[in-house]
């Protein structure tokens, strides 16, 4: 009874936590959002202006970190399950979890001197990079996790068929793994959504809209980063409706995930 | 009537486990032969030698032979793929993939290559999920999860999977020890009525069952082969005397 009561509090405090963030900035950012600022440009302080640009860079870079990031981690992790139990997996596992918990600053550091400095400009390709960097290990781990839970009565079922290995892993393994790799995945994209520091100095920011990821690139999380340290309160507000837009996109990116992964079978 | 396997001394160790001694031992042709023992006592350790599913295991290593067709199946050579497909094999636990019923079925022949097309495909399939008798219970419902079927319906369907592919020999690993009286009789007829086409092996801790659907009966102990005989003549005359102490219920 006591056991119940204490976890419930527990279970309580958590999402009332949540609850109050979510609803703080739903009550400061509504107001500043409308058409305009959801598809413009950043303008001087009392000019108005928008965040579209920081929208589709931040859309761009996601995207571009995901293609890098999520075939290496899922590959990684793939590997780590079925083949990582001599020394070089866990060599791997190991430098995985460190990785994790490497300060994203540190892996924004990593890229500038790697790409920024060679290439003599920020650039939303090392903004990608930068963030597919991050995502590689989440990745990894979680697929690997995922793929050990599949039963090895499975993996039998196949192999007595007269599977080889590579197609009870794509075939069976990898199916049967493919929503908690997805949740895996998804995870992994809302986390790089919501970074700021490893873009400060890779993809630094741009007043324009850019498509193209040889140049700086704007991101809703660095604009939120100027917006909010700006002295006007006009842009605290729209610091707080770029935060609602973000925290809006996670969102959605998490239902979407959630349709598409939903158990078949 | 020939021999389909042949065992000649063979020895398997676990490591520096060894886990079966010395047992030389033949499995004719299309015919049930049933593998009976206490737990631990190895049999379905020397069922999965027969279909090298020992392989998945690193530390496992097996000396002696075992020849199929007269072809010794740990020779270098040996196409393990091909192996497993002539010899299928049913598991204690059904697993079925995470598919569709149909998807389950035709899983085994996709990856064989067995089909010419679509209408092919779907001929094999039905005729294996006839042949595991259950087309009736599932054919308006072949595209739905195999999740969705009972605990019998599902270790019949992982037969008809093991059957799609023609095997010559199906191993059978206790497939009736999780399942209630009714589906355990289901299988049982169809054990019986499978052995017109393939040579069985079945491993089995139920010495009613062994009695009832084999023609010849092994008994195995702490590893060894205590003593092979027609099933008859096992559970109303064995020759040795720890046979009969098991199977009339000294220990076990």
């Amino acid at each position: 009874m006591v056991m119940t009561t204490l976890t419930a509090a527990c279970a309580v405090i958590a999402i009332a936590i949540l609850t109050i963030i979510l609803t703080y900035i739903g009550y400061k950012g509504v107001a500043a959002i409308n058409w305009e600022f959801l598809v413009e440009t950043p303008k001087p302080v009392g000019e108005g202006g928008g965040i579209g640009n920081a929208i589709v860079g931040s859309a761009i870079m996601t995207l571009l970190a995901s293609l890098i990031g999520l075939p290496i981690g899922i590959g990684a992790g793939v590997y780590l399950a079925e083949f990582g139990d001599k020394w070089f997996g866990s060599t791997v596992r190991f430098v995985a979890d460190t990785l994790i918990g490497v300060p994203s600053i540190i892996v924004g550091i990593f890229v500038y001197t790697l790409v920024v400095l060679p290439m003599t400009r920020q650039s939303g390709f090392a903004g990608s990079l930068s963030l597919a960097i991050i995502m590689i290990p989440i990745v990894a781990r979680t697929t690997e996790e995922m793929i050990r839970l599949v039963p090895k009565s499975m993996r039998e079922g196949a192999l007595a068929l007269g599977a080889p290995q590579w197609r009870v892993t794509w075939n069976i393994v990898l199916p049967a793994a493919a929503s908690g790799i997805a949740t895996g995945a998804m995870l992994s994209i809302a986390r790089i959504s919501g970074e700021t520091a490893p873009l400060l100095f890779t993809a630094l920011n741009s007043r324009f809209y850019n498509f193209y990821v040889d140049q700086p690139m704007s991101s809703l999380t660095v604009q939120i980063y100027n917006f909010a340290t700006g002295p006007f309160e006009v842009e605290h507000q729209m610091a707080w409706a770029a935060t609602l837009i973000l925290v809006g996109l996670i969102l959605v990116i998490n239902i979407l995930v959630r349709m598409f992964t939903k158990k078949k079978y | 009537m020939g021999s389909k396997i042949r065992i000649k001394n063979m020895d398997f160790f676990y490591g520096s486990n060894q886990a079966l001694f010395d047992i030389s031992l033949e499995i004719p042709d299309r015919q049930v032969m049933a593998f009976i023992g206490p737990s631990g006592c190895g049999k379905s350790t020397f069922l999965r030698t027969l279909n090298r599913m020992n392989d998945t295991i690193p530390i496992a290593r097996l000396t002696g032979t075992v020849e199929i067709d007269g072809k010794d199946i740990y020779a270098p050579k040996t196409d393990v793929v091909a192996l497993r497909r002539k010899v299928g094999m049913v598991f204690q636990k059904s697993n079925p993939f995470p598919k569709s019923i149909y998807e389950n079925v035709a899983y085994g022949i996709r990856i064989n290559r067995m089909h010419k097309d679509r209408a092919d495909l779907d001929q094999r399939v039905e005729k294996a999920i006839r042949d595991a008798a259950l087309w009736d219970e599932v054919k308006d419902r072949l595209n739905t999860s195999a999740f969705g079927l009972s605990g019998g319906q599902q270790q019949r369907l992982c037969i008809a999977r093991a059957l799609a592919v023609q095997p010559e020999v199906v191993l059978m690993d206790e497939p009736a020890s999780a399942l209630d009286p009714i589906a355990t009789q289901k299988i049982e007829e169809l054990v019986v009525e499978l052995k017109k086409s393939y040579t069985i092996a079945i491993v089995t801790h139920n010495m009613q069952q062994a009695a009832r659907v084999s023609d010849r009966t092994a008994f195995f102990m702490l590893g060894k082969l205590i003593e092979v005989n027609p099933t008859e003549k096992m559970f109303t005359n064995p020759d040795e005397k720890l046979t009969e102490d098991y199977i009339t219920g000294r220990f076990g």
